[in-house]
């Protein structure tokens, strides 16, 4: 373990462009977080917002070309992910950053058994001999709820349920028991009742194993659920940044609160119409110049125009450790809860 | 205003459908001998007033959509009766079937493989016509424009090609289209859940809209349990091609009755850290069961929290068990329903406790 004061994961004016034949995409725009030791950050946005992009980026999974990641650092403990060599990077991957992905039926390969794909990252990464990593393997399996673990390392992927797959995934991004965890969208293709089991089985391995997870999702409910803290992302960069209860209670940016506002809510008062976001998420052909958000949003004034918001501390406390916006437009002071 | 729609509430409902059952055969062995079905819809009853929005929700597989689609005849139901308007569409001759069409239409999950990406938007809208109208050109080109601004698409458009709208506005021609010939039902498949949550609110807003200016019944089928709330004024809770329980929505959302219903609302997860941390989820073990192979007894008793013995071999019918509630589980066979109006769908199915 390296310096405890330090955060885990920092990510600093990360950049990263598609070349594309019709022309360029300004995919993620100079993003910037942390994640601390044990915590579990969630990133919200829309398809199109660079959440994924921006997770792939930081561990280099994007096929370059067309993906070039122009500028930014990403320290994991310390050390620079972008300018390490592939040899060092694959060391990196899958044994200190391990990945769980939307879909749990097509990142399975389904030629080979579950076994072997949760043995593999044992005996690369940690060089276990195949007879420890098949009882390491049922272990993980164990953990993750997978009855009778040890006869179905032997299954096939297609033998097994949805829910299942993806407790086979995090097994596998945990089998080497990673300080990172990074996990894209792995409940949106699961019905509700087994996301509910997912999102309980990684509350519990948190508090087992400690590690700091980012989440990403489009689902505002699983994040106040499970979260610490929470990123929102637009227009390829984070537009509000705070800690869960904050976000929810006082939210500062209007796409935050038009969100937050659009969804309807299964208890409390049903609203009588939606509110809509009107409009389209913006395509990133060019450097932003001006706030992404400006053509959707129902405070837009001339600064809005004219320049793209730098993020700024709401609480007082340093961009990035506490709650920040990037928006030239200033809240009113916190109401009553906005959806109490 | 809350539920001001001004349609009237008909006593008569414009859809009823009794026993609604389709299986789908499976074929194996070297003879492809017929070995078995997977009963994706099993016994399915319920009716629907002209004018109301039925909500019909459930997990992947329960047979939701297998239901909104026997209803319209896109399959052959195995059996039961479909009337839609006083008649039964599941009997009816290819011929009048085809005359019965225009009353019902659908809005697909995927606007994306439901539009044909060679036709422009213009040809699209206007199919329905072209197979149903011997309208002349100009007629049929101002109905399009008409339909056109009723879901706000803009006129200049009508050339485009469906690659180049987005998900939302895709679905809005999916929705002129099926408003074209002016139905009176209309089975709207999962239309939101392949649209980001800024874009759903857009498309609902523009249902509800459509049927308020022109009296449509819905049939609003979606797993996502907060927007049915929004939307429907009865919920209708599906599991493993069978009817969990049938209620008006706030009684549902308030108070479910059927332990299924109970675990699926309890797992839906609230935007508000306040209420996620203060909620008691019911997690339920396992997966569903295969529909080819479902349970002896109750569909869910393998998964039920409250399981009892009887549960586990002898299937419950779906009986009112509160005015205007129907629920199909043993915890509520006893308590023989009070004061029930006996709704239709009682009247077949009622072996235990009296309708009246």
């Amino acid at each position: 373990m390296a310096d405890q004061a330090l955060p885990v994961l920092e990510v600093r004016g990360l950049e990263t462009v598609f070349r594309t034949r019709g022309g360029e995409i300004h995919a993620v725009n100079d993003v910037s977080f942390h994640l601390e030791r044990g915590e579990l950050l969630g990133v919200v946005g829309e398809s199109g917002s660079g959440k994924s992009v921006t997770m792939m980026s930081l561990i280099r999974l994007l096929p370059a070309p067309p993906a070039d990641i122009r500028k930014g650092e990403v320290l994991l403990n310390g050390e620079d992910l972008l300018k390490m060599t592939p040899d060092a990077l694959r060391q990196v991957r899958g044994a200190k950053v391990g990945f769980v992905f939307q879909d749990p039926m097509t990142s399975l390969n389904p030629v080979f058994t579950i076994g072997d794909q949760v043995m593999e990252p044992l005996r690369k990464h940690m060089g276990l001999s195949k007879a420890e990593a098949a009882v390491r393997a049922a272990e993980l399996l164990e953990l993750v709820g997978i009855s009778d673990a040890k006869s179905r390392l032997k299954s096939y992927p297609h033998q097994f349920s949805g829910g299942m797959r993806q407790r086979v995934m995090i097994a596998i991004a945990l089998a080497c028991d990673p300080d990172v965890l990074i996990a894209d969208e792995p409940t949106t293709a699961l019905d509700v009742t087994i996301q509910a089991q997912i999102l309980e089985l990684v509350k519990e391995l948190r508090q087992k194993l400690g590690m700091a997870i980012i989440w990403i999702t489009h689902d505002l409910g699983v994040i106040a659920g499970i979260a610490d803290r929470v990123l929102v992302m637009y227009g390829g960069q984070v537009v509000e940044q705070a800690p869960v209860a904050e976000l929810f209670a006082n939210p500062q940016h209007p796409y935050t609160r038009a969100l937050l506002q659009t969804v309807p809510k299964i208890t409390g008062v049903r609203e009588a119409r939606l509110k809509v976001i009107e409009g389209q998420p913006p395509i990133l052909t060019a450097a932003l110049s001006a706030c992404p958000f400006r053509a959707r949003c129902e405070y837009r004034h001339a600064a809005c125009d004219a320049a793209n918001p730098a993020r700024r501390a709401v609480d007082g406390q340093p961009v990035g450790r506490g709650h920040d916006v990037a928006c030239h437009w200033q809240a009113p002071a916190a109401q009553e809860a906005v959806h109490a | 205003m809350l539920d001001a729609r001004p349609v009237p509430k008909s006593a008569s409902p414009l859809v009823q459908v009794e026993g609604l059952t389709m299986h789908f055969p499976i074929y194996s062995g070297v003879l492809r001998r017929h070995t078995g079905d997977v009963k994706a819809v099993d016994g399915v009853s319920f009716t629907i007033n002209a004018g109301e929005t039925l909500g019909l929700v459930g997990e992947s597989g329960c047979g939701k959509s297998t239901v909104g689609r026997a209803l319209l005849r896109l399959y052959e139901p195995t059996a039961g009766r479909v009337i839609i308007d006083g008649e039964d569409v599941a009997s009816l001759s290819p011929e009048a079937l085809r005359k019965k069409r225009p009353t019902m239409q659908m809005v697909f999950q995927d606007p994306q493989a439901s539009l044909n990406p060679r036709m422009t938007l213009s040809r699209i809208i206007g199919e329905p016509l072209d197979e149903h109208t011997d309208w002349a050109e100009a007629k049929k080109l101002d109905r399009i424009h008409e339909l056109m601004d009723a879901v706000g698409l803009n006129r200049r458009f009508a050339n485009r090609f469906p690659h180049e709208f987005s998900g939302g506005q895709r679905q809005r021609i999916g929705i002129a289209r099926a408003l074209a010939l002016d139905p009176k039902f209309i089975v709207c498949d999962e239309p939101i859940a392949a649209l980001d949550v800024s874009i759903q609110a857009q498309v609902v807003n523009l249902l509800e809209d459509m049927q308020e200016k022109l009296g449509l019944t819905y049939l609003f089928i979606s797993h996502d349990l907060s927007m049915v709330r929004h939307i429907a004024d009865r919920v209708a809770v599906m599991y493993l091609g069978k009817i969990a329980e049938l209620s008006p929505r706030d009684d549902l959302y308030a108070r479910p009755l059927h332990p299924y219903a109970e675990a699926l609302l309890s797992a839906v997860n609230e935007p508000d850290p306040a209420i996620a941390a203060k909620r008691r989820r019911i997690i339920l073990s396992g997966d569903v069961p295969s529909p080819a192979n479902p349970p002896k007894g109750c569909n869910f008793c393998t998964r039920c929290p409250k399981v009892m013995d009887i549960c586990r071999t002898v299937k419950p019918d779906l009986a009112e068990v509160e005015p205007g509630r129907l629920v199909a589980c043993h915890l509520y066979t006893n308590t023989s329903a009070a004061g029930s109006t006996g709704a239709p769908e009682a009247t077949e199915r009622n072996q235990q406790g009296e309708t009246r």
